[in-house]
């Protein structure tokens, strides 16, 4: 698997002088007139010399200059610089790496929200995407624990890309950070990238049998499923967790969009508002979901199709939400979001929830109002 | 600062037992029996149907020699008499002298069969260790069946049970309430007794809020399971709004003392509103641990739940004690007998021993120590405590975070307490799961250790934190001075690798490696 490298030099200045990000020119210059020092570069050599020590000889096509190869000087690795045109200072320079690098790649990045935004942009087919973790923000679940950790994935991906486990669903998301500067948290979904992931770091250390989410949230979606009411309109989805109620139904659920169910059968597959709000009619709706990696929305995130006017008929009595209690301990804060576009809806929405993370297991959740 | 001690652990290349000796050695010789006794006995004591064919497959080796073999083994663990500041295992010293009380034919040689008439010795330290307890908790009776604190917590579930099924409430009263952060036997025994498990979050405060209690607590629920403080070593100060909410939805509320140490003879569970409560007699009460099965879950209760707990119960009716089996609605048997007996008698020792006052007093000096030690490992770069931006004091424990030294150094909490084994130290408890912090460790000094020892379990730390910056390779691949160089913990996934049994050992390694060294 070719290891591509890309570095945004001006990721994560502005968080050690307070400004909660670096996004836009003006707020990099802001940065370094208050003294910060860029990071990204360092971090990603930090990174690299793990792999080189793992792995001597490996090879690296690397973005030009400080975009990437001046951090690998004189690490033991041998590195290809990418033919591309002068660097403009802006994350043009970043897609234009990302896509230089080629189908089927695995490009690594040191940055944080905003770099992997534009990673995942100009993603090549089939290539895959690794975050060295250097940015303010990092809401996205593309990125390891570490430089450290990154450059022992690596080595291990280069060992045998099957020691890692991979997933297509990473995702890629990112925070306004105007609003964050003015001290509110609205984290969007902007796409879902492949990535490796690194086995539980915890289980590796304790020895302890390795405990499947997946199974318990199988053995949880047959409960939802078991429990259904007759007459009642399921509006199921998206996602992987939500999708297992329509898996224990015996059907592949359509993982990106949403399906509804009604007597436990599948009456509609990645529908619309409309066709959802159409199905609805006057009768009784649930809703069964998941809940976005890191940010922790529930909706509003990737389920635009779930309308207002649904939601509102459901209520919050009537929300069903499946996700494991890794996904929900990751949390970048012990809460659940909504943001259904009705400030009204919202607050009404706000409370505790319960979210079922395993048979006869469940996790109350705060409710609030993005 | 104190130095670290140099150490080096003994390494003996020791076979295993099956493979020591040879045909025909052997510890002890038995004469034949005299031509009296085996007419006396005659043929057939074995039926025909039950005796074994073949002789069994056992160490053929002389008395001196399984010493020898023992006596190695032992070398090469450090033997628990170490700092072995472990968070939530609350260690203590298990004294000698309550081990010889244990150990005379008063005790040793009684039989729970016996007429209760030939127990009234025993049966009385029972009934007033079960005294003591009740002056600690405010609850109105004790038993001592569980062996072990999850057991307790498995008690109270079946006590719940067996109450809410006697109001013919159990088809509606169906979950158990916990928090993320209490003891983790308590969703596992609900579970196991058929309750649907709720969990709360910790929240900011590092608590679950009340509110999520309240929104949590309703018709369906049976029971509410919590410690405090929790493994954060928080004390949550709304406990007994706890309890009001719990009982306001009419839910059974227990206080699992699993981190009694802290608040030991400063408060009472009836006080706060609990109606039952149980206490590690292994950890909170200088017994030993046992390895998890002999010890002791003390569980005790108000008079409204005694009807439902397992029997038999020790009573007392002027001034004579009896076995009181006769109990309708217990929830049946935990435990065979009365428990692990020879345990309560020594938790019986240590109470009497410490006295009221000195239990108050071992809690102060808990609190004291973990607080000097919280003050200490502050001072060391890259280590964080939990919950940081919460000023209130900890009290007998503090859950610890590696992740900015790991973040820097990657070196983290399993590579430090493999590292720790090199200075002689017992590698720390890091936490139990779920893991809320990253890289998590827990130190509980108790009231055992000295200051000289909390200085120098500290001092390793700081050693190896010095070390994960310096030398890091040296820290990631301890340890380098014991006997077994790193565990990998993927063996214990792949059954291939390992036995439990001699057979399991020639099937999975063949008789090859059986040889072995012999």
């Amino acid at each position: 698997m070719r290891i591509g490298l890309v570095v945004n030099p001006v990721a994560g200045l502005g968080g050690a002088v307070g400004l909660r990000g670096t996004d836009g020119p003006g707020t990099v210059a802001e940065a370094l007139r208050r003294g910060a020092v860029p990071q990204a570069g360092a971090r990603a050599r930090r990174a690299f010399g793990v792999l080189a020590a793992a792995r001597p000889g490996a090879a690296v096509a690397a973005a030009p200059g400080a975009l990437g190869a001046d951090w690998l000087a004189g690490l033991a690795l041998e590195v290809t610089p990418l033919d591309l045109p002068a660097a403009t200072g802006t994350a043009r320079d970043t897609r234009a790496a990302v896509a230089a690098m080629g189908p089927g790649a695995l490009v690594v990045f040191a940055g944080g929200d905003g770099t992997a935004r534009d990673v995942a942009a100009a993603l090549p087919p089939g290539a895959a995407m690794l975050g060295i973790p250097s940015g303010v923000k990092m809401h996205s679940g593309v990125f390891a624990v570490s430089p450290e950790a990154a450059g022992r994935l690596l080595a291990d991906i280069l060992a045998d890309p099957d020691r890692v486990a991979w997933t297509d669903e990473a995702e890629v998301a990112d925070i306004d950070e105007a609003a964050l500067r003015a001290g509110t948290i609205a984290p969007r979904l902007f796409g879902h990238a492949r990535a490796p992931l690194a086995r539980s770091r915890m289980q590796a250390a304790k020895g302890s049998p390795r405990r499947d989410d997946g199974a318990a949230l199988a053995a949880a979606a047959r409960e939802v499923a078991d429990a259904m009411a007759p007459g009642v309109l399921y509006v199921i989805g998206p996602g992987t967790s939500a999708g297992a109620v329509t898996r224990a139904l015996g059907e592949a659920p359509t993982l990106l969009g949403v399906d509804a169910v009604r007597d436990r059968r599948r009456i509609a597959r990645d529908a619309t508002a409309a066709a959802l709000e159409r199905l609805a009619g006057d009768g009784p709706v649930r809703l069964v979901l998941g809940v976005t990696g890191q940010q922790g929305f529930l909706l509003g995130r990737g389920n635009q199709q779930i309308s207002a006017p649904l939601i509102a008929r459901a209520g919050r009595e009537g929300l069903i939400v499946l996700a494991s209690e890794e996904k929900l301990r990751r949390l970048a804060q012990p809460c659940l979001w909504v943001d259904t576009g009705d400030p009204a809806l919202d607050a009404a929405l706000t409370g505790f929830v319960r979210v079922h993370t395993g048979p006869g297991r469940a996790m109350l959740m705060r409710i609030g109002a993005a | 600062m104190t130095a670290p001690r140099e150490f080096h652990a003994a390494r003996w290349n020791e076979p295993l037992v099956m493979q020591l000796g040879r045909p025909g050695a052997r510890g002890q010789l038995f004469p034949a029996p005299e031509p009296e006794v085996a007419e006396a006995v005659g043929e057939g004591l074995i039926p025909a149907a039950v005796a074994r064919k073949d002789r069994p497959q056992l160490p053929e080796i002389t008395e001196f020699e399984a010493q020898r073999h023992y006596l190695h083994l032992s070398q090469m663990t450090l033997g628990m008499m170490g700092i072995s500041l472990f968070g939530t295992c609350t260690m203590k010293y298990n004294s000698k002298t309550a081990e010889y009380a244990a150990q005379r034919p008063e005790l040793a040689e009684v039989h729970p069969y016996q007429h209760p008439d030939t127990l009234q010795g025993v049966l009385s330290i029972l009934h007033e260790f079960d005294q003591i307890l009740r002056a600690l908790s405010g609850m109105d009776q004790f038993v001592f069946q569980a062996g072990g604190g999850a057991d307790a917590a498995y008690t109270m579930a079946a006590v719940a049970r067996a109450y809410w099924a006697d109001r013919g409430q159990l088809g509606q009263r169906t979950e158990m309430v916990t928090s993320i952060q209490a003891h983790p036997c308590n969703p596992a025994t609900a579970a196991a007794a058929g309750f649907r498990v709720i969990n709360l979050p910790l929240e900011e405060k590092g608590y679950p809020s009340l509110q999520a209690l309240q929104a949590a607590v309703g018709p369906n629920t049976a029971l509410v399971m919590i410690n405090n403080p929790d493994d954060m070593g928080i004390y949550n100060p709304e406990i007994r709004e706890w309890t009001k909410a719990a009982h306001a939805a009419g839910a059974l509320i227990f206080y699992d003392h699993a981190n009694f140490n802290g608040v030991m003879g400063k408060l009472s569970a009836r006080e706060l509103g609990f109606d039952a409560c149980m206490f590690m007699l292994h950890k909170t009460f200088g017994a030993p641990k046992a390895g998890g099965g002999p010890a002791v879950g003390a569980y005790g209760c108000t008079a409204e739940l005694a009807p439902y707990l397992p029997a038999p119960v020790v009573l007392e009716r002027a001034g004579h004690y009896l076995l009181d089996h006769d109990r309708p609605k217990s929830c049946g048997k935990i435990r065979e007998f009365w428990g692990n007996v020879p345990q309560v008698v020594k938790a019986w020792a240590w109470a009497r021993a410490m006295g009221a006052e000195g239990i108050r007093l071992a809690s102060d000096i808990s609190v004291v120590a973990n607080n000097y030690m919280d003050r200490k490992l502050a001072e060391i770069p890259g280590l964080q405590r939990s919950h940081d931006n919460i000023a209130v004091r900890r009290m007998e424990m503090t859950r610890w975070s590696l992740g900015p030294l790991k973040e820097e150094t990657g070196v983290g909490t399993v590579d430090f307490a493999n590292r720790m084994a090199d200075y002689g130290i017992d590698p720390w408890w890091m936490s139990h799961e779920p893991w809320i912090v990253p890289e998590p460790f827990t130190p509980e000094a108790g009231e055992l250790w000295s200051k000289e020892d909390i200085d120098a379990w500290i001092a390793v730390v700081a050693r190896i934190a010095r070390e994960a910056r310096e030398c890091p390779e040296k820290v990631r691949t301890a340890p380098h001075n014991q006997p077994v160089a790193q565990v990998k913990g993927e063996v214990f996934d792949d059954p291939a690798r390992w036995a439990m049994t001699w057979r399991a050992f020639l099937r999975k390694h063949g008789a090859e490696a059986a040889r072995g060294a012999a």
